[in-house]
């Protein structure tokens, strides 16, 4: 057997992918479940990970382990390289303006909750308002709720209508001289509805007023340029966008990031320390306390790369094809009810079926080989906005197909069977 | 199809769709909510009490079809019984779903309770298979106004 040569797998690793084949770089979609082809539609909870994900994680821990900066050794060199050039890549793919405004943090949680309890708590005092939209998922609720508590300031909620399309009337009205911050989803995970983030930033910033945007959703599906949406925070899940857990990004613009106080203390945060004072470090390390999750930067690099390969203006057809198929498909079903029916959608459908509880068609679908999410999708008051307890909810990434749908619908079919 | 048949078995289908003692209960001894988080399941299972002995239980509320017979099939069971042979069912039940009880070695001691023997091959569905009992136990037991099985 051959060996292939280094410089043959690094050209074949920068060859382009076509939305049709991406499917087969994902090991884990090879896989059997409950004795039936494994179909995930579970990508709006995690995605799956290409071949090249895993094998950058290997290779760092094959060839290159080792604690990043500070080290003179060649191993912690290379793994600080490595590092950063994944800083760099993330920087370049979301068109940030420097390596400055990217600061790693363990996932879009974690990023809000660092604006939340450093900008925030400097910048929200007593009776001003934090104004988030009635489709927040709890991560982009809760720190601001904490925030207001602490700061006894109000926290205002954006309206949406039935279709789960923000109100951008009510938008307008309800920014004020006492709203301090402004925090969206780009996308929501529950309704799939993309919102005109861009456009309500520009309102917001024309008044002075910070916005923050929680991306997790919108990365896998779309591409997002922050100098082309300016807003001034934008948060990030590596693990949503093909990447491993346990990393994610906080883009922030610099003027804001300089002013902020630290999130965590620790190593590498700082310049000097003595027991009297100690100096921060700058710009991003300033936010990066302790040693980081240095595979997962990696990891998360090797995503970028990979998404790099594929034509993003390609994926997004063939997604939006998927989900118009999808919808059309599910719609025939008798009894269901689509839960989100947003303009601009990306591939997310949240459902329900008369008389059957998501949780039952869960475990059918499960049974049948299928994963999908149900409950409330940590978007309890979006639950309470439709009327549902919960709803099942299939989301697709480039690499589901049209046939997995109909494997989807028929098993649908076998959930109203079974329990019908 | 063998083992969802196992878990959605004709008694399960038949008290999820004509649950028995669904109802709110005028003066009851004591009421509790239950509540799973995870999946929205939220009872109220109320209780008469005369004495040592459960004189009436009734529920109310909404959750999937597992956690919603379950319910049902408790309530069913229990009118009548004493607060220590309701433990006792308790405890079987929960080996039962926990698959650590032998449906058909027992299926006297559990009468009706077997039919969520299944339950133990879909350990997702374990806690809303008990769902309505530990809010039962609360009850009983006199402590929380809400449990959560999360």
């Amino acid at each position: 057997m051959e060996i292939a040569s280094a410089t043959y797998i690094e050209e074949k690793l920068k060859a382009p992918v076509p939305v049709e084949s991406c499917r087969f770089h994902f090991p884990l979609l090879r896989r059997q479940v409950n004795g039936k082809p494994l179909i995930y539609f579970d990508n709006a909870a995690t995605s799956q990970k290409p071949q090249v994900v895993i094998d950058a994680i290997m290779r760092f821990y094959h060839e290159e382990n080792s604690n990043i900066h500070r080290g003179v050794h060649y191993l912690s060199t290379k793994a600080t390289e490595a590092y950063e050039e994944a800083r760099v890549k993330a920087q370049k793919f979301i068109n940030a303006r420097s390596i400055e405004e990217v600061i790693y943090v363990r996932g879009t949680t974690e990023a809000i909750n660092l604006v939340a309890a450093t900008y925030g708590r400097k910048n929200v005092n007593e009776g001003d308002e934090v104004l988030i939209s009635a489709m927040e998922h709890h991560s982009n609720i809760v720190p601001w709720q904490i925030l207001c508590e602490e700061k006894k300031a109000i926290l205002r909620v954006i309206p949406m209508n039935d279709d789960g399309e923000l109100l951008l009337d009510e938008y307008d009205r309800l920014l004020n001289d006492r709203t301090k911050m402004v925090c969206l989803a780009h996308i929501s995970n529950a309704l799939g509805t993309i919102n005109p983030v861009k456009r309500m930033i520009a309102t917001a910033r024309a008044r002075g007023i910070p916005v923050l945007i929680d991306g997790a959703q919108a990365l896998p599906h779309i591409k997002v340029d922050m100098q082309d949406l300016d807003c001034d925070f934008y948060a990030f899940s590596s693990h949503k966008m093909f990447g491993p857990t346990g990393v994610g990004v906080l883009y922030g613009k610099k003027e804001l990031l300089s002013a902020m106080p630290p999130y965590q203390g620790g190593g590498d945060m700082i310049k000097s320390v003595t027991f009297e004072k100690t100096a921060y470090n700058d710009l991003p390390y300033k936010f990066e306390a302790g040693t980081p999750n240095i595979e997962g930067a990696i990891g998360l690099g090797a995503a970028i790369d990979y998404m790099k390969r594929m034509d993003l203006d390609a994926v997004a057809a063939y997604e939006h094809e998927l989900l118009t198929y999808a919808t059309t498909q599910l719609l025939e079903i008798s009894g269901l009810r689509i839960i989100g029916t947003a303009k601009e959608k990306a591939s997310v459908i949240s459902f329900v079926l008369e008389g059957i509880h998501p949780h039952d068609i869960g475990t059918i679908l499960d049974y049948e080989g299928i994963a999908i999410r149900t409950g409330h999708h940590c978007a309890q008051p979006v639950m309470q906005r439709f009327g549902v307890p919960a709803t099942a909810r299939a989301s697709f990434a480039f690499y589901n197909t049209k046939e997995e749908v109909d494997v989807l619908v028929k098993a649908i079919h076998k959930v109203k069977e079974v329990l019908g | 199809m063998s083992l969802l048949r196992e878990l959605y078995q004709e008694v399960i289908l038949d008290h999820n769709k004509n649950p028995r003692n669904f109802r709110v209960m005028e003066g009851a001894t004591k009421h509790v909510e239950g509540y799973n988080p995870l999946c929205g399941d939220h009872y109220t299972i109320f209780v008469k009490m005369d004495g040592d002995v459960i004189s009436d239980v009734s529920f109310q509320g909404a959750g999937c079809a597992i956690s919603k017979s379950s319910a049902s099939v408790m309530t069913s069971l229990l009118k009548g019984k004493t607060k220590e042979e309701a433990e006792q069912m308790f405890n079987h039940f929960h080996k039962l779903v926990k698959g650590e009880l032998n449906a058909e070695e027992n299926l006297e001691t559990l009468g009706k309770l077997a039919a969520f023997a299944g339950v133990s091959e879909f350990p997702a569905r374990v806690k809303c298979a008990s769902l309505a009992w530990h809010t039962l136990q609360a009850a009983l037991h006199d402590d929380a106004q809400t449990v959560s099985t999360e």
